[in-house]
């Protein structure tokens, strides 16, 4: 039986839910990191995933093979990161890492394997500060345009599309994000850390 | 020598865009350049190096068990609370039906649009052909009047409701125009092949502006990005787009009724 995504995508618009199933159990990786990105918290990621995949459920007729399905899940799953922080203003400005620190916050569950260089670890966390600071400076569009462009290796013209963009205006949006992600990261690039 | 600007290196480190050949060239000769890129280059692998909480091989499964309950209970559709008690008196429900007829009667109407200006008789047709002849042709300009005029009433309602919606968290649910916009954009192309046949260029101007935006509120997802939401009302009302269709929709009428047979028309009695 043929398991590329048209395939499984066209059982799964003709009825067949197991079919869904293999393409939740498939994309639910990459869905997350895209919406921890844009949500910048690790509940709301999860609330994220779920959310898009049942949108993308009952949407599934609507699903044309114009674009990959990847593709059509990060368009739903940047709709309901933009509705779930509407909902949850979450993405408060962080004062200091001791702060972040105290809150328990994700980023350093991630850093927190055991005989990990401490030097190693202290660096990690800033970098991982930063970089949601800076993400939390962009406006949405940035944020959703830069996180598909940067750390998903989407194309401008398929982001655009995405995001309802014309090309050229995609292409602002992440010129303005990699301008102010440049600020946010200059002292670490610089080696003032 | 003309130095790349910072957003075209921005592009050229994302081997985006028609310059890259030329960029590269540029930047293995000139070290200001390259020192830049390599600044920018130093920037986005710091932003790269962040990290995103784990999640192992099994976390698809593990979604798949949370959310597979829920899909058997199913929420009625979003579009059913666009539609109110009484579906089958409903008038947009008539309105899905009523397209698909049209669909049938713009095909075929619409690949014998009347041409404005009848290519005069070379041959020696006898005169009751030609009168039946402009008679037929007549009879088609009147029904694809009145499809045509049909067609831009159905699609300005679908545009009120959308122009009309307040803010909100919900504004941006557009899965009740997506009911129709589907049927709609294959009935404009139709009419708008038509018109363009036969040179009808200001109806096949509003036709393209129409259909660049049924066919963006049918492809994208529901509910709507509020930017994108606002972008589209905005469009809508810059272009003037409601007020064009009504005045076309208007003409056709008008048209429709000078054609109509004079037996179909209502008599006129003096008092």
């Amino acid at each position: 039986m043929d398991g590329t995504d048209p395939a499984v995508v066209n059982r799964a618009q003709r009825g067949d839910q197991d079919a869904f199933g293999i393409l939740v159990e498939r994309h639910s990786r990459a869905v997350f990191r895209v919406a921890y990105r844009l949500t910048g918290h690790e509940q709301d990621a999860e609330d994220v995933v779920q959310e898009t995949f049942l949108r993308a459920y009952r949407q599934l007729d609507k699903f044309e093979a114009r674009s990959s399905f990847a593709t059509w899940l990060y368009r739903i799953a940047f709709n309901c990161a933009h509705d779930l922080l509407r909902q949850r203003p979450r993405m408060a400005k962080h004062t200091s890492l001791d702060a972040q620190q105290d809150d328990g916050t994700s980023w350093q569950l991630a850093d927190e394997a055991p005989g990990r260089n401490p030097h190693r670890q202290l660096e990690s966390s800033e970098i991982d500060r930063r970089v949601r600071e800076g993400l939390e400076e962009l406006s949405e569009l940035e944020r959703a345009a830069f996180i598909l462009r940067h750390f998903e290796g989407q194309s401008i013209e398929v982001i655009g599309k995405m995001l309802g963009l014309q090309t050229s205006a995609t292409k602002h949006s992440i010129f303005r994000a990699v301008q102010k992600m440049r600020r946010v990261m200059a002292p670490l690039a610089s080696g003032q850390l | 020598m003309t130095h790349p600007t910072d957003d075209e290196l921005v592009l050229y480190y994302y081997a985006e865009g028609d310059g890259l050949p030329a960029a590269h060239a540029h930047l293995a000769a000139c070290t200001d350049c390259a020192g830049k890129l390599a600044s920018l280059a130093e920037s986005l692998a710091a932003v790269s190096a962040s990290t995103v909480p784990e999640r192992d091989e099994s976390y698809g499964q593990l979604v798949w068990d949370r959310i597979k309950p829920q899909l058997e209970e199913r929420r009625a559709p979003a579009w059913s609370r666009w539609l109110p008690t009484g579906l089958l008196t409903f008038p947009r429900l008539a309105l899905a039906g009523g397209i698909a007829v049209l669909l049938v009667a713009a095909f075929v109407a619409g690949r014998n649009w009347p041409a404005r200006t009848p290519a005069p008789e070379t041959g020696a047709a006898a005169p009751t052909s030609a009168a039946n002849a402009a008679t037929t042709a007549e009879g088609q300009r009147r029904v694809l009047d009145g499809a045509v005029g049909d067609h831009l009433e159905r699609s300005a309602i679908v545009l009120t409701e959308l122009t009309n919606r307040g803010g909100g968290s919900s504004s941006g649910d557009i899965s009740g125009e997506q009911i129709f916009t589907g049927d709609l954009v294959a009935a404009n192309r139709l009419y708008r092949q038509s018109a363009a046949r036969q040179g009808e260029s200001g109806l096949v101007d509003v036709l393209e502006q129409l259909e660049r935006v049924l066919v963006e509120i049918t492809n994208s997802p529901s509910p709507m990005p509020a930017l994108q939401f606002d972008s589209l009302r905005q469009r809508i009302d810059d272009q003037g787009l409601l007020f064009k269709i009504r005045i076309l929709e208007s003409q056709a009428r008008q048209r429709q009724r000078n054609t109509a047979p004079a037996a179909a028309k209502p008599a006129v009695t003096k008092s």
